[in-house]
């Protein structure tokens, strides 16, 4: 369960961007999260509550968008879906195949209201 | 990765930054801010820094991987014992508790820091970072980071190591590369470790283990041995020598290596930021 390592790390990045941007509450944190990462989001969903306690992003609303594996074919140059655990080329069956998404652990984008704006 | 350079943008993720600018405005009139940074780029940059600690006194760091009881410390008992004389090794342990690990490598006349991490399932670049405080690393000529046993969390944390080495013992089963992809992906060498117990767990195939570790589109190499009978140990010493020597060229030329299946904006950003 290193979900909650992974939320704290994050919690610490909306503050800097929170602070840097001068910003009163943040409402919305937006990640995105390949398979390949090695994070559950469904887990830092469960962990996102405890690690934004009583932070400038408490009942802020945590989306994550699941990001597709795809791979490029060394071989035949082609893109195309993959698995997880089978990373091979979709049309031609080559293993030799570059990543193209699927490990993303991104903090995408925040939402946030300034002093003065409405709640 | 970091978030200035423009490393961490995948062919994934590259359409919607595009798309509009940082700052953009929502259907309720709150601001969004597009921000698009690695979540763990805290523990990247100190992986880095640790990194560079190694290079500039020459060692070469490899982190163990595995299962719990698949021998990651029996083989470096047997390593110690055979290149203890020909290459300076030091030993970073990691467990939830106890001292024992470090104590057995210590029996060997090696230094080892024991890492006890409490309830955390794997080790991250800050740990390693103050173990380092405990190791005279111009004294070592290859460091081995023992990672705690776990197939899932320890993959996804960079430590600063040159290379990853997964060991899969057959006591376990042979498609756990398509069990835990995530790990296997990150292995530089895939050790099936225990072959000494092959003749009685014959429903474990070798050969089937890297066929599943090849649909990962992993092109690393595997070496079945066993620390305790030493079968084949001699092509995992001849491993470490080719990648001690492969590191004695990266450092002469300024250069660092970093675990082949590390996210591509991590490579990038080594090679933006050298």
């Amino acid at each position: 369960m290193h979900e909650l390592a992974v939320c704290q790390a994050l919690m610490t990045q909306v503050e800097q961007v929170a602070s840097r941007e001068g910003a009163a509450r943040v409402t919305a944190v937006m990640l995105q999260v390949g398979p390949l990462s090695g994070v559950e989001p469904r887990l830092l969903q469960d962990a996102w509550p405890i690690a934004s306690a009583g932070s400038i992003a408490q009942g802020a609303a945590l989306s994550v968008e699941a990001m597709p594996v795809r791979v490029r074919c060394l071989e035949c140059g082609a893109d195309s879906e993959a698995r997880p655990n089978r990373l091979l080329c979709g049309e031609c069956g080559g293993f030799r195949t570059r990543l193209l998404s699927g490990e993303e652990l991104l903090l995408k984008r925040i939402e946030l209201e300034r002093d003065g704006q409405a709640a | 990765m970091c978030d200035t350079c423009g490393c961490n943008v995948t062919d994934g993720n590259r359409h919607p930054v595009e798309a509009g600018g940082r700052h953009a405005t929502t259907e309720s009139g709150r601001e969004a801010v597009s921000v698009l940074q690695n979540l763990l780029t805290e523990n990247d940059h100190e992986a880095a820094h640790n990194r560079e600690h190694f290079d500039r006194h020459g060692v070469l760091a490899i982190n163990l991987m595995s299962s719990p009881g698949s021998g990651k410390t029996a083989l470096l008992e047997a390593t110690i014992e055979r290149l203890g004389r020909e290459f300076r090794i030091g030993v970073i342990e990691g467990d939830l508790e106890t001292e024992n690990d470090a104590a057995r490598i210590r029996d060997k006349g090696v230094p080892a820091v024991q890492i006890t991490t409490g309830t955390a399932c794997h080790l991250d670049a800050h740990m390693v970072h103050s173990a380092l405080h405990g190791m005279a690393l111009d004294e070592i000529d290859i460091l081995f980071i023992e990672n705690v046993g776990n197939l899932v969390c320890p993959a996804s944390f960079d430590l600063g190591q040159h290379r990853n080495v997964t060991l899969l013992s057959v006591t376990e089963s042979d498609d756990k590369p398509a069990k835990y992809p995530v790990m296997f992906r990150a292995a530089d060498l895939m050790l099936v470790t225990k072959s000494d117990l092959l003749a009685v767990l014959d429903d474990f195939d070798p050969a089937r283990a890297e066929h599943y570790l090849r649909q990962l589109a992993s092109g690393a190499p595997t070496l079945t041995l066993s620390a305790r009978s030493g079968d084949n140990l001699e092509s995992w010493f001849d491993w470490l020598r080719h990648e001690a020597v492969a590191q004695e060229e990266r450092v002469a030329k300024g250069e660092t290596g970093r675990p082949s299946a590390q996210p591509e904006g991590a490579q990038l950003h080594a090679h933006a930021h050298p």
